[in-house]
């Protein structure tokens, strides 16, 4: 262990969300991680306080990860109040246990929407998300031979735009920020990413209108421009993406 | 009619009919600005809008409708928002939320109260302090009748704390309907926060000097 002789360890208090099942009522329950090190991830540190539970015989802190690389939108956690954390454009699996000093107290939420039930402790179903996505967010595309190189061009203005929409990962962070539990911001991002696109414009007001509908459907609240979605992003989605759901919006209801 | 229904529809009614209460705003700010100038300028000013008939009850009609449809879809968004939001976090932080985007039900309430208070005072002239007089050249007395309501410490202040209150609404109000109205991008969006500020505070400073300089004593004619 020569990390943690060299740097020394932390040891923190966590306060972590602990709730056996969707319907169940959760609570708080205090932990103490030991044996830290700055180089720990936020996750590295709770897979330790894990190990530590379940030497203890007790039933592990369930939570949400998969790539660790901060690009799969699998994490998912309110640290201190904040989605991922709060640290800028850093998920939950790539903040590091050195923004942290030794004896800190660490709050850890699931996320908070009406949309998103917690499953289990830390873990919430973020199946509403894919059910906005299945209404539209996608291009219809005859099948067939592969099509010729370059036969639709896309200036590098709009493919770069189109890019920047298409970071949105699906954490869920938007709408766990957002005091509506709106979901306008990953919405805003897949509608401006295709209605962007000359693939995408064949459908862009149907679209808008179906992605909109299964929005409510889910209950999601409503936009209120707060812009809190934009803060917490962990990929800075850009609050523009909303601007130009609600001009497609309006495109589809006048033309 | 998804106008009615659709959760961007309805936060484009808001926005539309916020948009024309806050032009009625600035006219309103315009007119009353006579009063600085002078009780004759207030006087002719009020006496001009009064000879307008037919149109000023088409146009208090559409205010009319601009205001329900604003407090309607305000209230059931923001019943649907608390609705789709199970209960704060045990920590609270805010990142670019603010006290005026967090307060747009209370502040806009308070206005509405505030509205019907106004109207009752000023426009139907019915509270219990209300002078009525015609002034030297037989128009009625709107200087004389402001004046002397707002002489009165409770009146001057209701007035003043009604203002502070529009000023935190329409601080959010005018960023939020250019976004909800798609006029918005990444250059844009700071530079309508700006403005919503600067025109806020405009409100603030010019509505609010009238129940100051009146209660100071310092506009007497």
């Amino acid at each position: 262990m020569s990390a943690n002789s060299e740097h020394g360890t932390m040891t923190l208090k966590l306060i972590v969300w602990r709730q056996k099942g969707p319907n169940e009522p959760g609570r708080f329950e205090t932990y103490l991680a030991k044996g830290i090190t700055e180089h720990h991830s936020f996750l590295e540190m709770l897979d330790v306080v894990n190990q530590d539970l379940i030497k203890e015989g007790k039933e592990p802190i369930v939570f949400d990860h998969d790539c660790r690389e901060g690009i799969c939108g699998t994490c998912s956690q309110v640290i201190n109040g904040l989605p991922h954390g709060g640290q800028v454009r850093t998920t939950v699996c790539q903040l590091h246990m050195r923004k942290f000093k030794d004896g800190d107290t660490i709050y850890i939420e699931p996320w908070k929407a009406k949309a998103f039930p917690v499953l289990k402790d830390l873990m919430v179903d973020r199946g509403a998300l894919d059910k906005v996505i299945q209404a539209g967010g996608y291009t219809s595309a005859r099948t067939g031979a592969a099509p010729d190189g370059n036969s639709i061009l896309i200036s590098k203005e709009s493919a770069d735009y189109a890019m920047d929409a298409a970071e949105c990962i699906g954490c869920g962070a938007c709408v766990a920020a957002c005091p509506n539990g709106a979901a306008m911001l990953f919405t805003g991002a897949k509608v401006s990413q295709l209605a962007a696109l000359p693939q995408g414009k064949v459908e862009a007001a149907e679209r808008v209108n179906s992605m909109l509908n299964a929005m409510k459907e889910c209950g999601f609240g409503n936009c209120t421009n707060h812009f809190e979605c934009q803060a917490a992003c962990p990929k800075g989605i850009d609050v523009k993406f909303i601007a130009r759901l609600n001009r497609e919006y309006l495109k589809a209801l006048v033309f | 009619m998804s106008l009615l229904t659709s959760s961007v529809g309805r936060k484009v009614l808001m926005a539309v009919s916020g948009f024309f209460l806050l032009m009625f705003i600035v006219a309103h700010l315009a007119g009353n600005s006579t009063i600085f100038i002078g009780s004759d300028w207030l006087n002719a000013y009020a006496e001009h809008l009064h000879e307008l008939g037919p149109f000023v009850w088409v146009f208090r009609a559409f205010m009319l409708a601009m205001l329900l449809i604003h407090i309607l879809f305000g209230v059931i968004l923001t019943l649907e928002n608390w609705g789709a939001n199970p209960g704060k976090y045990a920590v609270t932080k805010r990142l670019k939320v603010t006290f005026s985007s967090r307060t747009m039900i209370w502040t806009g309430l308070l206005l509405l109260s505030f509205i019907v208070y106004h109207l009752l005072q000023f426009t139907f002239r019915v509270t219990p302090e209300i002078v009525l007089a015609a002034d030297e050249v037989g128009r009625f007395d709107v200087f004389t009748m402001v004046v002397s309501s707002l002489r009165i410490v409770a009146i001057a202040a209701i007035y003043i704390f009604a203002m502070v209150v529009l000023f935190l609404h329409t601080r959010h109000g005018i960023q939020s309907f250019l976004q909800t109205l798609g006029l918005s991008n990444d250059n844009l969006q700071p530079k309508y926060a700006l403005a919503g500020k600067l025109i806020s505070a405009v409100f603030l400073v010019g509505f609010g000097a009238i129940p100051v300089l009146i209660f100071t004593g310092i506009l007497v004619k």
